[in-house]
């Protein structure tokens, strides 16, 4: 399984597991998920420091250094076009150049659902400046289209509400969704478990990202391999093409030679 | 001379540019961005760029986030 790697605006990753690295209890709690999830892309909020406060605190980026992984800053907290695009131009400045973003256009505080229209037209100003963009989205299939259309990296609909942990909602259009697709899809969201990781493989996305699923855990380093595990496992079921499903029984031993 | 920080006002001394800013509020070992009344600074400037009388500047970091 070594050669199957996922290709994203170019570069390729031997993890389809991305995660997110929010809500751990403390860094090294952070670090030590980090590593045990196996993850290449790991993405990042971008904040105002905090003045006044002690300058040998330790930072995120020194926990989940830029050296070992591939830092996807996101959008998170946005909920306008215009706010999001400065976020990742504030990123790039962050990062050196760095041009991989998470862009995410939220709708309302509730469900943190994407507000499409605004995404449309944040993903159009940031493909412009030369971005390469991996994008929050629903489940619409038609939207996910127009991301694409538009020329974002890849693409990632719900799977369920962030943070929800309800797993998928609704696997018929994630499938319309990777069927229609030229670019990577992946499920971002909504997956509470380790079976939750495997469906959404075996459905045929080309990655997960995943952060409350993991940190949430009353083990996260414990959760974090696991989820690396479901993730390789679905893949793996998916390329294998799992058997027809039977309505009725069919034995497993021969008939033939049975002495009684 | 008055500028807006993160949000909050304070006082510097004239002259007082981009990277001294840093430098006096401890981050210059920090990886971050600034911004200066929305517009993005590039890290190689900082040392040129003076400070006026009520910017607003902006500067943030990498924290944990999904």
């Amino acid at each position: 399984m070594n050669d199957d790697l996922l290709t994203i605006a170019g570069k390729t990753y031997q993890s389809r597991l991305l995660v997110g690295s929010g809500k751990y209890k403390d860094l090294t709690e952070t670090r030590e998920a980090t590593e045990a999830s196996g993850a290449n892309i790991i993405t990042v909020a971008i904040r105002r420091t905090n003045i006044g406060q002690n300058p040998d605190e330790e930072n995120l980026l020194d926990a989940v250094p830029p050296e070992k992984y591939t830092i996807l800053p996101n959008t998170a907290g946005c909920y306008t076009a215009e706010d999001a695009v400065r976020t990742c131009r504030m990123a790039r400045e962050l990062l050196d150049g760095h041009n991989l973003v998470k862009l995410e256009v939220l709708g309302d505080q509730k469900t943190l659902y994407p507000d499409t229209v605004a995404t449309l037209e944040a993903a159009e100003t940031l493909v412009k400046d030369g971005f390469d963009i991996m994008v929050y989205t629903t489940d619409d299939p038609i939207i996910a289209k127009q991301l694409e259309e538009i020329g974002c990296a890849a693409v990632m609909p719900l799977a369920a509400p962030i943070g929800s942990g309800l797993g998928i909602r609704n696997p018929y259009n994630i499938l319309t969704i990777i069927e229609n697709a030229n670019v990577p899809i992946l499920v971002d969201a909504g997956v509470g478990t380790a079976s939750d990781a495997a469906i959404a493989m075996e459905l045929g996305c080309d990655g997960i990202l995943m952060n409350t699923a993991i940190a949430g855990a009353n083990n996260p380093v414990l959760m974090a391999s696991a989820m690396k595990k479901a993730v390789e496992a679905g893949r793996e079921a998916f390329l294998a093409g799992r058997m027809p499903r039977k309505r009725f029984a069919s034995a497993s031993s021969p008939i033939d030679g049975t002495f009684f | 001379m008055k500028i807006h920080l993160n949000g909050k006002e304070q006082q510097i001394s004239p002259g007082t540019t981009l990277k001294q800013l840093i430098n006096n509020e401890g981050m210059a070992s920090k990886r971050l961005a600034a911004e200066v009344n929305r517009e993005i600074i590039s890290k190689t400037e900082h040392a040129n760029f003076t400070l006026n009388d009520g910017d607003t500047i902006e500067i943030v970091h990498a924290i944990g986030g999904g």
